[in-house]
């Protein structure tokens, strides 16, 4: 789903620049866990915005639902009931999705040109009529996000509304958002909110209240503000160093290029000797012996 | 004449049409494979009908080949165990590749060098049978955690890149060694090709003489 098509900072398996004329703000979702009350309009405004709908499902006894990320659910409420403190339960709800990083594991790994496209205003992006539905995008993403359609085999996540901020609006969910937990600025003006709002849930007793902009990924344009951001995995897993990975790193960096080159100079080895070395032929001595065969 | 009694029977016609069998698909699956493994070799996907049309077939085509190559390795085994010539052969290998080959041992019906490849390709394609099955999305990975996916996809483009540079090797030894492509298109060589470049395969076909 791209409509900007100017401002594009990298494109997936692309090895030469993208249209990158027109420059934009980097933006930033701010989601506050400490403001959210688990009412999931946001979940719903998802849903209405971009026009998908997810099959009923069943009720499993908790309040998530549906209980994990799909083609269809590009974003989801997880509910975490803690007693971090004895006596004191704490109802930690979190929304999840995409986190639209600065170096998009997604992007790196896949190899379909352009199905992936980071914007200069920092939303990673899938243009899913380019996808060829391998699934790399979800081997190489640090938060489990991208999820495969059984329907088109395309691959679907939050696109941060990219068409409504290409438009100057805010995501569906921002919009729709009746507490404040969610709200979207530029980067600038989000992490000086964000801040404020530390300095608020600190002086409320919140000692390791802070937030989540992880740098493993170069920070993300989807950040949180946590009560306990010592403790991120509280959060239904929120994981604590998210990075591309070591693996992923070597599969889709340092592997591709030496390779290439490798197997370039197996060719042109093979090449050189055989004009240097000439044909291995049978000798003239052993053709004397058999004449008789020819 | 391709059915001259002079000449020695080295690769029968199942042999050979497996042989090729595997060949083609090899060649299929590393053109399909480059395709995604850097975006270079991505216009390759449109030999097979576009990107995801490879990404379909690609892991199909690598399941016929998974076959070939096996009945290739239950075939040849036997055959390809090393023994102590052979050991000998290798540590020669250098005055081979120069050209000479006057002081190199003895070779059975293959030669160490062969013998090497062999159990050098039969890693390769264990390698790549099994993490194939892993990062094959549309019926297997969902299996599997992430962790063991990201293993598997490093492990398949690095046993990928071995088993094309070794296939590149094993052309090009083909080619230098001349009428050796005949074996394995007509199945039969000549007496004196035999003696040349197998002669202690080309004695036990005798039956022990020469």
């Amino acid at each position: 789903m791209a409509l900007q098509s100017l401002d594009i900072k990298r494109r997936s398996a692309t090895t030469t620049p993208s249209p990158s004329q027109r420059q934009t703000q980097e933006v930033l979702k701010l989601i506050d866990v400490s403001k959210c009350i688990g009412c999931k309009a946001c979940q719903v405004a998802c849903m209405e915005w971009n026009d998908t709908r997810d099959a009923i499902g069943a009720n499993h006894g908790v309040y998530d639902n549906p209980m994990d990320l799909t083609e269809n659910s590009w974003t989801v409420m997880r509910y975490a009931e803690l007693e971090l403190e004895q006596g004191k339960l704490e109802w930690l709800i979190r929304k999840d999705g995409c986190m639209h990083c600065a170096e998009p594991g997604c992007l790196k790994a896949c190899p379909a040109p352009g199905a992936v496209v980071q914007y200069s205003n920092g939303i990673v992006d899938f243009h899913e009529e380019n996808c060829i539905g391998c699934g790399y995008c979800i081997t190489g993403c640090p938060f489990n996000i991208p999820r495969l359609s059984k329907k088109d085999s395309k691959v679907y996540k939050c696109t941060l509304c990219s068409d409504r901020v290409a438009a100057g609006l805010e995501p569906a969910c921002v919009k729709t958002c009746p507490t404040g937990a969610i709200v979207f600025g530029s980067k600038e003006d989000m992490i000086r909110h964000a801040e404020e709002r530390v300095v608020d849930l600190k002086s409320r007793g919140f000692a390791n209240a802070g937030i989540y902009n992880p740098q493993g990924v170069g920070g993300t344009h989807v950040i949180y503000v946590l009560q306990h951001a010592d403790r991120p995995e509280v959060y239904c897993g929120l994981p604590r160093n998210p990075s591309i990975g070591p693996m992923v790193e070597l599969w889709k960096g340092a592997a591709k290029p030496l390779a290439s080159l490798g197997l370039a100079m197996v060719v042109a080895g093979a090449a050189f000797h055989y004009v240097t070395k000439g044909p291995n032929e049978v000798s003239a001595e052993i053709e004397k012996e058999f004449e008789d065969e020819k | 004449m391709k059915n001259d009694p002079n000449k020695i029977l080295r690769y029968t016609p199942f042999e050979r049409a497996n042989h090729w069998l595997a060949a083609i698909s090899f060649i299929l699956l590393a053109l399909s494979g480059l395709a995604f493994f850097h975006p270079a070799f991505y216009p390759l996907t449109q030999l097979f009908g576009g990107g995801v049309w490879t990404r379909i077939l690609h892991p199909f085509i690598g399941v016929l080949m998974c076959l070939s190559f096996g009945v290739m390795f239950f075939n040849y085994r036997k055959l390809n165990v090393m023994t102590p010539a052979d050991r000998e052969w290798l540590s020669h290998v250098r005055e081979m590749v120069d050209g000479d080959d006057r002081h190199m041992p003895e070779a059975g019906k293959f030669n160490g060098g062969q013998k090497l490849l062999f159990w050098l390709l039969v890693a390769s394609m264990a390698l790549l049978v099994l993490s194939g099955i892993v990062i094959w999305r549309s019926y297997f990975a969902f299996l599997f955690p992430a962790a063991v996916i990201r293993l598997a996809s490093v492990v398949h483009a690095v046993a990928a890149t071995v088993m094309i540079a070794l296939i590149i090797f094993h052309i090009y030894a083909a080619i230098w060694t001349k009428e050796s492509i005949d074996a394995m298109l007509y199945g039969h060589v000549r007496r004196a090709w035999a003696k040349q470049h197998h002669t202690a395969w080309f004695r036990q076909m005798m039956g022990g003489d020469k």
